[in-house]
């Protein structure tokens, strides 16, 4: 926005439109995630909170779990498997969190505050799924520091952090969205509250998080590769296990990420507006 | 100069038969009515009677059944996002975020109406210290009062500066100082922006007193329209607008609507919070 005032004018009108309409858009929804942001800040305590869980699932579950041999693939140990399957369940867990969060805002008032406001729904719905992301990134501070201590093997290359940064962003926009769909059908937070301990569960299960996928009978692994968390956590045992290798394809699992988040923000941009109803 | 009281015959918002119906129910039936620019326009009526309903129309929250409506000349149906720009809403309910800071919101806020960022920081600083909130720019707001609370909401409502502000019930719940505030600083901006307002209430007081024009609307219609004293002066002399309530709704209390219970729920606990 800044060239037009002092450099030379743009080629075209048109141009200079687009150009204003993309930051404007960038600018609402960056609005909505800094405020989720900011309000983390005033209260942290909620992430230390949400820790416990990966903590219990690595040192419990995984520990009695790493006994049995020929779980993991190939030379993987199962700690190691296990990790990034939490990393990206804990993501989950706080994605599925949104839904809620949309029907409080609702009877609340605060988002009959975003409805009237000149916003696209779409870029409200991607400020809060983006904010999802940066929520989830806190947890993979916590899953990192256990498994550090768990002498997990973590492959410390920036790159491949970065990578992991980029899967758990998308990852938790994408099932942020997905809870944000279900909160505008149920509406209610007894509804949401039953159907998404439903939905949360089956989606953890049937994917690769905590067992490969060739372990499942054959109905079940079909159900497990139409879930996008199993390509959230293949790229992540890629990228943050020095021993971990993709199945499917970085390229693959990205693509089904951010293939799946547009598609459901697509979806939620347009419910997004019954929830004022 | 523009006179204090110098209604403009610009009209900013046409309603033009506006229906909505919830199943059997008929919330809003045919309404029709216009707003001049800088009007302060008062909705009455029982709770249920559908003034909640007809504001969300014209907010955009709600898209009618039937009718038509214009605010600031653009279609609530066909040009939402042109309407949503030229309206402020204060909801009855809280539309400020407790776990946030006043400058927080206010800058929630400018983002979400594109305020060019060069301008922003003046903006909130102003729109503050119009609606006395400075000092406390930086709490959060879960700890302000009620009264702050509905001047932070009317701030972050008019940082774009809206051609019309919508106010459900601005000062329900607040005493009688916080409610004198909250009315002369909407008087304040009427004045410097020639805000159109519209008002729904349930103190005859208020509107007796800062309203330019009122409807009356009763099971979804309006029963009466005009201004206060004019609709004093229908019921008799030395007629007060609650005998107007009364002679016009009667004392009927006993419809059913959908989802009373929970509007009446929900307002009971935003009053609770603002109080």
């Amino acid at each position: 926005m800044q060239f037009a005032a002092n450099a030379a004018p743009p080629r075209n009108m048109a141009d200079l439109a687009v150009r204003r309409a993309i930051a404007l858009y960038a600018a609402q929804t960056w609005g909505v995630a800094a405020a989720e942001i900011q309000k983390l800040a005033h209260d942290p305590l909620e992430l230390v909170t949400r820790a416990v869980q990966p903590v219990l699932w690595l040192l419990l579950f995984g520990e009695v779990m790493a006994q049995i041999r020929g779980v993991a693939p190939g030379n993987l140990r199962y700690l190691d498997f296990l990790a990034a399957g939490i990393l990206a369940q804990s993501c989950l867990f706080v994605a599925i969190f949104y839904g809620i969060s949309a029907i409080w805002e609702r009877d609340l008032g605060v988002l009959q505050r975003y409805l009237v406001s000149p916003a696209p729904r779409s870029a409200l719905v991607m400020g809060k799924a983006l904010s999802a992301g940066v929520r989830a990134l806190s947890q993979a501070v916590i899953v990192y520091l256990l498994a550090v201590i768990l002498h997990v093997g973590i492959r410390f290359n920036p790159l491949a952090m970065i990578g992991v940064v980029g899967v758990i962003i998308l990852g938790s926009a994408l099932f942020s969205t997905f809870s944000l769909i279900i909160a505008c059908i149920v509406k209610t937070r007894e509804r949401f509250m039953g159907i998404g301990q439903v939905l949360t569960m089956p989606v953890f299960f049937a994917s690769n998080a905590i067992y490969p996928l060739s372990l499942m009978p054959a109905w079940l692994r079909a159900i497990s590769r139409a879930n996008p968390l199993t390509y959230e956590v293949d790229a992540l045992r890629d990228l943050m296990l020095a021993a971990g290798r993709t199945e499917y394809g970085l390229l693959a699992d990205f693509g089904i990420l951010l293939g799946a988040t547009l598609m459901l923000t697509a979806i939620a941009g347009r419910m997004y507006g019954r929830m004022g109803f | 100069m523009l006179m204090p009281d110098a209604l403009s015959s610009e009209t900013v918002v046409e309603v033009r038969d506006l229906t909505r119906r919830f199943g059997d129910l008929v919330a809003v039936d045919q309404v029709s009515l216009t707003v001049g620019r800088s009007e302060i326009f008062g909705l009455m009526g029982p709770n249920g009677a559908g003034k909640s309903t007809l504001i969300r129309m014209l907010t955009t929250l709600l898209p009618p059944t039937s009718g038509a409506a214009t605010v600031a000349g653009y279609d609530v149906v066909r040009q939402p996002a042109e309407v949503r720009r030229q309206l402020g809403y204060v909801p009855q309910l809280l539309s400020a975020d407790g776990s946030l800071t006043g400058y927080e919101n206010l800058l929630l806020s400018a983002r979400l109406y594109g305020i060019p960022r060069k301008e922003r920081a003046e903006r909130i600083a102003r729109a503050l210290a119009r609606m006395d909130l400075a000092g406390a720019a930086n709490h959060l707001v879960a700890h302000y009062s009620g009264g702050m609370i509905r001047r932070l909401e009317i701030a972050q409502s008019l940082l774009h500066r809206p051609k019309v502000l919508f106010l459900d019930e601005p000062t329900v719940g607040l005493d009688p100082a916080a409610r004198e505030i909250v009315w002369h600083r909407l008087l304040d901006l009427r004045e410097s922006f020639q805000t159109t307002m519209i008002v729904t209430t349930h103190r005859m007081d208020e509107i007796d007193e800062y309203c330019h024009r009122v409807a009356l609307i009763d099971r979804g219609r309006i029963v009466a329209t005009g201004t206060p004293a004019e609709l004093k002066a229908g019921i008799g002399p030395g007629a007060t607008l609650d005998d107007v309530f009364i002679r016009l709704v009667g004392a009927h209390d006993d419809h059913e609507t959908e989802g009373e219970y929970g509007a009446v729920r929900r307002e009971r606990r935003a009053a609770q919070k603002h109080g």
